[in-house]
């Protein structure tokens, strides 16, 4: 058995700590150690985008990563997306709402991807977005549906943000 | 029915909480890693595995010759041949199983499987099918006792009465047509996770399966185990296409190792385990003739074809049907004679030959027609539009005989076109692509009219091993109201759980949200044969239906004891029954369902359930035109789909948003068909397409708008008048693109471009053509 490395990183807000194996990819980290079987394994080459995640706030693929790269760092899986009240977030209402998935494999990294852009990205056009998960492979969709999602939740959380700014702005 | 119902299986979805095969963690679970050989075709002299074994962590390697002493070294395919689940003797094809290795951890087993050491002496090898029935050619199957590479000869119509109206045919068009082997590539690879308890006797199987009830079947067979100590779950399914129809010997060996072991093993298939070995779909040589007047009236039709199987006949074709629904190839036109053959053969490539979002071998048989059809345009100086409208099968000619023997229930295809034509602007188009040309610009509109054949079927024709093809629906009504129902079938993304609640809650009137749907575990679903072949709707949905109506039937009769009056005197609306002239005496289902437990008529059986198994009377046969505009882009060979419309037939919808998001999906893996695709083979029985960085899927960036509309011919045979509709975007597309593509470059004499299209292919035409910028 290989020597085990002590890593540690902050998961969906939560501090957690293991010995791992210096070889084993971050996805098995997450999937088998934490038990956070949101993410997905769809290949083996990087290209289908269904095991991403968000490290320190940029899109990984985590199949392309070891678990030790990740050691003090923040990762965001699809567990975490929700409030911990459970308060869905827009773009999971999003995918919901314009019928952004089908068989769901792919919808985690969907999500993940999305929400990378989004936050670089508050009001992306329809090229944006399709550049924006281009990483992402989908083979039920044909993305259009995923494209209306994003854009659902671009105009959601705009105006949930103008109305917090229209409030602050009552406030003062 | 007929809205837009949002999924209720998004909510686990879009949270990472579905429950698939790779996400089942049982305790005390092992890895299984199947070794696979580099060689095409290679003579196994031996396997060490001793090296393997030495391994700490290490619990088991198993070889073919450990499977052949239980008798389980072989197993029998869906097709009536019989597949190696690890080779013994010699390797047929790239990437065949060879040994299992099961180890603690998945990296442990994965190190392991590196170090089996098997002696190969490579053989020649068999890699173009049209070399396979040579004298010399090399053998593939030495275990059979026909020591040739032929498998089947399957054939159709009258030849001779075809011949004669060749012989005497004023104008002839022929295309001779390759559809090169494809792999469904469902985002999720195949696995399985196989649990024999020692102490139950039982056996649980959670498996990436389309067909939960056969595989049940096929395991009890092959494994030797009594049927009811087997309980196959296939859990949520990340999408299968036909490629978790068959059953694959990693499947097998997971099974046989967690016998040996006592302990779960788990085995999950790479990317490029799935592309290299688990069923391919296609690769089909075609070629098609015409026969004509010069008005364009059609008179004949005859397809020869040599399909390539590889080394195993892994296809899940129905028993009557070594080519599926092949002979659908006569397509929406009429014709006074047609005559199909088809030759299976083998070679040293991977099994397959599964139905890939298809209903057997019917999208082979819509490229075929729909690009004849586009050269006997051509031949006609016709256009292609104006010579389908002239040959549809007329709408008051239906029930439709075609000359290959289907019934065709219904159809309205000069309706569908014309929507498509004017919807796409076609006249104007046209006008725009004559000024194109006349400025050296390509730009081409390309259509297909497809008819597809779906929801097999009827017992009378249809059964895989000789199981009939009927699906199944139980559903139980709960005492306040609430409802749960099975299936057969087994959705992959179907959105199932949201559509059949939808059809009890059509019949029953219990609101959608009050049934809970359930597919998969065949210890407590009813029989069926699994969701391909676009048959879900047209058998379990039609179960449904009428298991729903025995529930009211019986309801009914509850009803008539509760309002103390003749159960004639009852009318229902969705939800209730009320007297007849006194709507305000009602009883709603809820509270029928409630006397059902506590208060039903005297001698009447308790409880509100019913079960039903559907024994469909015909398939269905939903249609369609799409009409595709590309331009090309002269410096490079690039073909810009620039608009797409697709306009479908499908009959009574039960939710037009998932129609609609099938529609999307299926043209975008018909796009990836027509212009990225092939799984080759270099001359050693190299596997060319064997991971994603060669066998290309479209991102959101090449995949374009797709715009959707729709006609209305309801099955007349099908309880709410449905029919089949997931393969068609996929059946119907890619003559759509090859056709727009061919037409863009017809004036230069091109007729046609084999599959897939590809930026280099276009720019080797454009140089030789001289029109490369």
């Amino acid at each position: 058995m290989a020597k085990k490395q002590l890593i540690t990183v902050k998961v969906n807000g939560r501090e957690r700590e293991a010995a791992v194996e210096a070889r084993l990819l971050l996805v098995h980290f997450i999937r088998e150690s934490l038990q956070l079987t949101g993410t997905h394994i769809g290949c083996d080459t990087s290209h289908c985008g269904a095991c991403t995640v968000v490290l320190n706030g940029k899109t990984v693929k985590s199949c392309t990563m070891f678990a030790v790269q990740a050691d003090g760092g923040e990762i965001l899986t699809v567990e975490g997306l929700a409030s911990s009240a459970g308060q869905l977030h827009a773009l999971q209402e999003g995918f919901k709402q314009e019928h952004g998935l089908q068989c769901g494999f792919c919808t985690p990294g969907m999500l993940m991807s999305s929400y990378a852009l989004l936050h670089s990205n508050p009001n992306p056009s329809e090229e944006e977005i399709r550049w924006g998960i281009s990483g992402n492979l989908c083979r039920c969709t044909g993305y259009q549906n995923i494209v209306s999602a994003v854009q659902h939740a671009a105009a959601k959380m705009a105006k949930a943000g103008s109305e917090a700014n229209l409030a602050e702005g009552v406030a003062k | 029915m007929g809205h837009s119902v949002k999924r209720k299986e998004d909510l686990r979805f879009i949270q990472g909480k579905g429950n698939y095969v790779d996400d089942v963690n049982l305790p005390g679970m092992v890895y299984g890693q199947v070794v696979r050989s580099p060689y095409a075709h290679a003579r196994i002299n031996s396997i060490n595995t001793e090296k393997a074994k030495a391994v700490p962590g290490v619990l088991a390697v198993i070889t073919g010759e450990d499977l052949a002493k239980a008798n389980l070294a072989w197993m029998p395919t869906l097709s009536y041949d019989k597949q190696m689940v690890l080779a013994t003797g010699k390797v047929l094809f790239q990437s065949q199983e060879v040994a299992f290795v099961v180890a603690e951890d998945r990296y442990i087993a994965a190190d392991a499987a590196e170090l089996v050491e098997v002696d190969y002496e490579e053989l020649p090898v068999l890699v173009d099918p049209n070399k396979a029935l040579d004298s010399g050619a090399p053998l593939v199957r030495e275990d059979r006792e026909q020591k040739n590479n032929h498998i089947f000869h399957w054939e159709v119509g009258n030849r001779e009465a075809t011949e004669q109206v060749f012989q005497s045919a004023e104008v002839r068009a022929s295309v001779k047509a390759f559809f090169p082997r494809c792999h469904p590539a469902p985002l999720e690879t195949c696995g399985c996770v196989a649990d024999f308890s020692r102490a139950t006797g039982r056996l649980t199987v959670y498996l990436t399966s389309q067909a939960p009830h056969a595989h049940r079947t096929v395991l009890a067979l092959v494994g030797g185990i009594p049927e009811n100590n087997i309980r196959v779950i296939s859990p949520d399914i990340g999408g299968g296409f036909g490629n978790k129809v068959p059953v694959y010997p990693g499947y097998v060996c997971a099974v046989v190792a967690s016998l040996t072991l006592g302990v779960p093993v788990k085995w999950i298939e790479t990317r490029s385990e799935n592309l290299q070995s688990t069923g391919f779909a296609r690769d089909y040589h075609m070629m098609a003739e015409i026969a004509s007047d010069r008005d364009g009236r059609m008179k004949a039709l005859r397809v020869k074809t040599l399909a390539d199987h590889g080394a195993f006949n892994a296809t899940a074709q129905p028993t009557k049907f070594p080519a599926g629904l092949f002979s659908i190839c006569t397509g929406s036109y009429e014709y006074a004679q047609a005559f199909c053959e088809v030759d299976g053969v083998y070679t040293n490539k991977a099994p397959g030959g599964v139905a890939y979002r298809c209903s057997f071998r019917v999208t082979e048989a819509a490229y075929l027609i729909e690009r004849v059809v586009d050269v006997l345009a051509l031949e006609l100086k016709m256009d292609p539009a104006e010579l389908r409208l002239k040959n549809f099968i007329p709408e008051d000619k239906f029930p439709y005989k075609s000359s290959l023997g289907w019934t065709y229930d219904s159809g309205n295809y000069e309706g569908a076109m014309k929507l498509a034509l004017d919807r796409i602007g076609y006249q104007e188009l046209r006008k725009e692509q004559a000024e194109k040309r006349k400025k050296g610009e390509l730009m081409g509109i390309g259509i297909s009219s497809f008819t597809e054949i779906v929801g097999a079927g009827p017992s009378h024709d249809f059964d895989i091993l000789g199981i009939k093809m009927f699906d199944s629906c139980e559903i139980r009504v709960h005492p306040t109201g609430k409802a749960m129902a099975r299936m057969g079938t087994k959705s992959q993304g179907q959105g199932h759980e949201t559509t059949y609640a939808q059809i009890v809650a059509q019949e029953l009137g219990i609101p959608a949200g009050d049934v809970t749907i359930e597919e998969g575990d065949t210890d407590t679903a009813p029989y069926g044969l699994g969701t391909y072949a676009s048959r879900s709707t047209p058998t379990s949905g039609a179960a449904t239906a009428v298991a729903a109506r025995k529930i009211r039937d019986k309801a009914k009769k509850i009803a008539a004891y509760l309002l103390e009056c003749n159960e004639n005197d009852l009318e229902w609306e969705p939800g209730k029954f009320f007297v007849k002239g006194a709507p305000s005496k009602s009883k709603t289902i809820q509270d029928i369902a409630f006397a059902a437990y506590t208060n039903f008529p005297p001698g009447m059986e308790p409880g509100l359930e019913a079960v039903d198994y559907y024994d469909p009377p015909n398939l269905t046969f939903p249609f369609g035109t799409y009409i595709c505009v590309v331009d090309i882009d002269q410096g490079t060979g690039e073909v810009k789909v620039r608009r797409f419309l697709a306009v479908d037939d499908c009959g009574n919808i039960i939710n037009p948003m998932i129609v609609e998001g099938q529609i999307h999906g299926g043209l975008t893996e018909g796009l990836a068909i027509a212009f990225m695709q092939q799984i080759d083979y270099d001359e050693s029985g190299n596997v060319q397409g064997g991971s994603f960085m060669d066998y290309l899927l479209p991102t959101a960036v090449e995949t374009p708008h797709w715009e959707t509309d729709k006609t209305c011919t309801p099955c007349p045979h099908h309880p709410f008048g449905a029919k089949g509709v997931g393969e068609s975007p996929n059946v119907g597309s890619p003559a759509a693109f090859v056709n727009a593509v061919v037409d863009a470059l017809s004036h230069l004499g091109v007729k046609h471009i084999d599959m897939p299209i590809t930026p280099w292919k276009v720019w080797k035409v454009l140089q030789e053509k001289g029109v490369a910028a």
